[in-house]
C-alpha cells in the first residue's frame, strides 16, 4: 500500500551506521552510489549465518551443510523473484557487477574474432570499458561507442547507425553511476532485439533506485551489486537469459562447477553452478536476500516520490551557489548530483565537506570518458542520495558547500 | 622558520598550531592559508617531468641542494594538498640529508592528519615525501650533496 508520504525518520532507524557523528558533526551520508549502508536485517542475517549456520555449500552430508545450501538456493530464488527472471538457473552468483561484466565478456568473448563489434556507450562506468577494452586487445574485436548529449542523456538517434551486421552484442547501464542518468533501457533493448543483438544491462545503479523486471526490459544479461542495493559487499549477480549459460564456455575452473573430472576430460555441471567455481560468498547471498527480501517490502511510489523530492530540492538549492554547475541534466535521473565549482578543486570540497560530517565522493567516478567530454576533467563532486537520506541533509550540502567554497576564495 | 627551528621543534610547533583549532573545517582553513604562503612555483616546471600523479589531485615537485641543505620547492592544483606540502616543507625544507632521515614522516600521525590523509593515499603527497627521503639516502650514500 502506498501512503503519500515516506516514513524516512522510520526507515533510518534501520540502518545503525547513520546514527553517528563525524568529526563532530551528524554524519550526513551522500556516498550512496559508491555503497550503500545496510539495515539492521542484513546485519542480522550475516550474523546469524555465522553463529548458527556456518558450513560449506552443495558437498556436505551433515545438517549444518544443508541448512547453508538452502538459504543460499534461497537467495538465489530471491533475485530471481527481484528481477522477476523466468528461472532460478538463470541467476548467478559473483563479486559484484564488475565480475559479472568481466564473465560476459571472458566467456561471450571466446565466441567472438577479430572485427566483431560491441556497441557500449559514453556514459560507462569503467567496469563496463575496460573488459571490452581487454577483449580488443585480445581479439581485435571494435568497440563503438554511442554518444551523449550535453545535458548526460544518450543519443539514441545515433543507435541505429553504429549497428552493424559484425555487431555481437550492445552492453549499457541502466543508471548513470556518474551523472544519475536514467536510461531508457528497455527502448534500446527494443532497437537491439529489432536487429537481432542481444544487449547487457549494467544495472548497479539501477535497484537500489526501483524494482526491475528484466523480462519487462526485455535484457539478455543484467548485473547487480549487492552493496549498493543494502546488501554486503562481495555479493552480486549475473541475471543471464538460459540459452545464453548453456551456449557459453565457463569463465573460471573449479570445484563446484563440474560433474565429473578426469586428467583427460572434464564434464562441466550444468548453469548456473557452471559458473560458479569454488567455495562462494554464501554470507553475502544470505544479506542480499535479507535486504532484497526488505527492498520487496518497501512503499516504492511513496520513495520515488521522495527521491524526486530530493533531487527536485537539491537540483534548485546547489544552483543557487554563485560558479556551481551542475554535470548531468538528464529530464529522467535518480538523484545523483555531480557538480563543480569554479576556481575550487573537486577534492578541496570533498575534504571540507567530510570536515563537516558530510560524505561525498569525488574524482572521476570511475568514469572518466563522460567527465571529460562533459567539460570536468578534474572530476566533480558527488552527492548521491538514497531515500533514507532527508531534505535536511539537503540543507545540510548546501550550506556545507558555501561554507567550503568560501575557504577556498 | 625551518631556518632556525630543529624539525623535531618545527613538528611540535606545528602540532601546538593544530590543538588551537577545535575541528577539522577550522585546521583545513589554517592548512588552506599556509599553502597561500608558499613560494610561486615556477611555471615553466608545471609538467609531467615534475609531476607526481595522483587520482585526484596532482602535485609538483622540484629540488636543489645547497651547501649541503636541500631546497623545495612544490605546488598542488587542490588548495589542501598544497596547504599539506606547505606543512611538510616546514619540516623538511632546509635540511640537511641526515636530517631528513632522521624525521620520519609518522609525524603525520601525531598531527592527527594520519585519517584525513589516508582518505587521500590518492594525492601525490606520499610520492613527494618518499622522494624527498630518497633524495636524503641518495645524498648521505654519495657523501656529497
Amino acid at each position: 500500500m502506498s501512503s503519500l508520504k515516506l516514513d524516512v525518520a522510520a526507515i533510518r532507524k534501520q540502518f545503525p551506521a547513520l546514527d553517528q557523528t563525524v568529526n563532530g558533526k551528524p554524519l550526513v551520508y551522500l556516498d550512496n552510489a559508491a555503497t550503500t549502508q545496510k539495515p539492521k536485517c542484513v546485519i542480522e542475517a550475516v550474523s546469524a549465518f555465522y553463529r548458527h549456520d556456518n558450513a560449506n555449500i552443495h558437498r556436505g552430508v551433515h545438517t549444518l551443510s544443508a541448512r547453508a545450501t538452502d538459504q543460499y538456493e534461497a537467495a538465489r530464488e530471491r533475485v530471481r523473484l527481484t528481477l522477476n527472471a523466468s528461472a532460478t538457473e538463470e541467476i548467478v552468483f559473483v563479486r559484484g557487477t564488475t565480475e559479472a561484466i568481466n564473465l560476459v565478456a571472458s566467456s561471450f568473448g571466446q565466441l567472438l574474432k577479430a572485427g566483431d563489434e560491441i556497441i557500449i556507450s559514453a556514459l560507462e562506468h569503467h567496469a563496463n570499458i575496460v573488459p571490452w577494452h581487454l577483449l580488443k586487445q585480445r581479439i581485435g574485436i571494435t568497440l563503438n561507442i554511442i554518444p551523449v548529449t550535453p545535458e548526460g542523456e544518450l543519443n539514441l538517434d545515433a543507435l541505429p547507425a553504429l549497428i552493424t551486421d559484425r555487431t555481437r552484442l550492445i552492453a549499457v547501464n541502466h543508471v548513470s553511476n556518474a551523472l544519475g542518468t536514467i536510461n531508457p533501457v528497455a527502448q534500446i533493448a527494443a532497437i537491439a532485439k529489432a536487429h537481432g543483438v542481444p544487449i547487457l544491462i549494467d544495472g548497479a545503479q539501477g535497484l537500489p533506485h526501483g524494482p526491475v523486471d528484466v523480462q519487462a526490459i526485455d535484457c539478455d544479461f543484467y548485473t547487480l551489486s549487492g552493496h549498493k542495493t543494502f546488501a554486503p559487499s562481495g555479493i552480486g549477480v549475473l541475471y543471464a537469459r538460459r540459452p545464453w549459460l548453456d551456449d557459453l564456455p565457463p569463465y573460471q575452473g573449479g570445484g563446484d562447477m563440474i560433474e565429473t573430472v578426469s586428467f583427460d576430460t572434464v564434464r562441466y555441471a550444468p548453469p548456473p553452478a557452471k559458473f560458479e567455481a569454488g567455495t562462494p560468498n554464501i554470507e553475502g547471498a544470505i544479506g542480499l536476500n535479507a535486504a532484497l527480501q526488505w527492498h520487496a517490502a518497501l512503499d516504492w511510489p511513496a520513495i520515488k516520490g521522495h527521491e524526486a523530492a530530493l533531487l527536485a530540492h537539491a537540483t534548485t538549492a546547489l544552483e543557487e551557489i554563485n560558479g556551481l554547475r551542475i554535470i548531468g541534466r538528464a529530464k529522467n535521473k535518480v538523484p545523483v548530483l555531480s557538480f563543480i565549482i569554479e576556481g575550487a578543486h573537486p577534492h578541496d570540497i570533498g575534504m571540507l565537506l567530510d570536515a563537516q560530517g558530510i560524505a561525498v565522493r569525488t574524482g572521476q567516478h570511475c568514469a572518466m570518458p563522460v567527465l571529460q567530454l562533459l567539460g570536468a576533467p578534474l572530476g566533480t563532486v558527488r552527492a548521491s542520495f538514497a531515500f533514507y537520506n532527508t531534505l535536511d541533509e539537503v540543507d545540510a550540502l548546501v550550506c556545507a558547500v558555501h561554507r567550503a567554497q568560501h575557504m577556498l576564495s | 622558520m625551518s631556518d632556525t627551528q630543529s624539525p623535531t621543534a618545527a613538528i611540535q610547533t606545528l602540532a601546538d598550531e593544530f590543538a588551537f583549532f577545535d575541528d577539522w573545517t577550522d585546521r583545513y582553513q589554517y592548512i588552506i592559508d599556509m599553502g597561500k604562503q608558499l613560494p610561486e612555483f615556477p611555471s615553466d616546471k608545471l609538467d609531467d617531468a615534475h609531476k607526481f600523479h595522483g587520482c585526484q589531485s596532482q602535485v609538483w615537485f622540484d629540488y636543489a641542494w645547497h651547501d649541503g641543505r636541500i631546497h623545495l620547492q612544490g605546488t598542488s592544483d587542490a588548495a589542501i594538498v598544497k596547504g599539506l606540502i606547505a606543512l611538510l616543507f616546514r619540516v623538511y625544507d632546509h635540511r640537511t640529508p641526515q636530517e631528513i632521515l632522521d624525521t620520519s614522516p609518522d609525524f603525520l600521525d601525531e598531527l592527527d592528519l594520519k585519517a584525513h590523509l589516508s582518505a587521500n593515499r590518492a594525492t601525490g603527497l606520499m610520492g613527494m615525501i618518499q622522494k624527498i627521503r630518497a633524495l636524503a639516502e641518495n645524498a648521505n650514500t654519495r657523501g656529497s650533496t
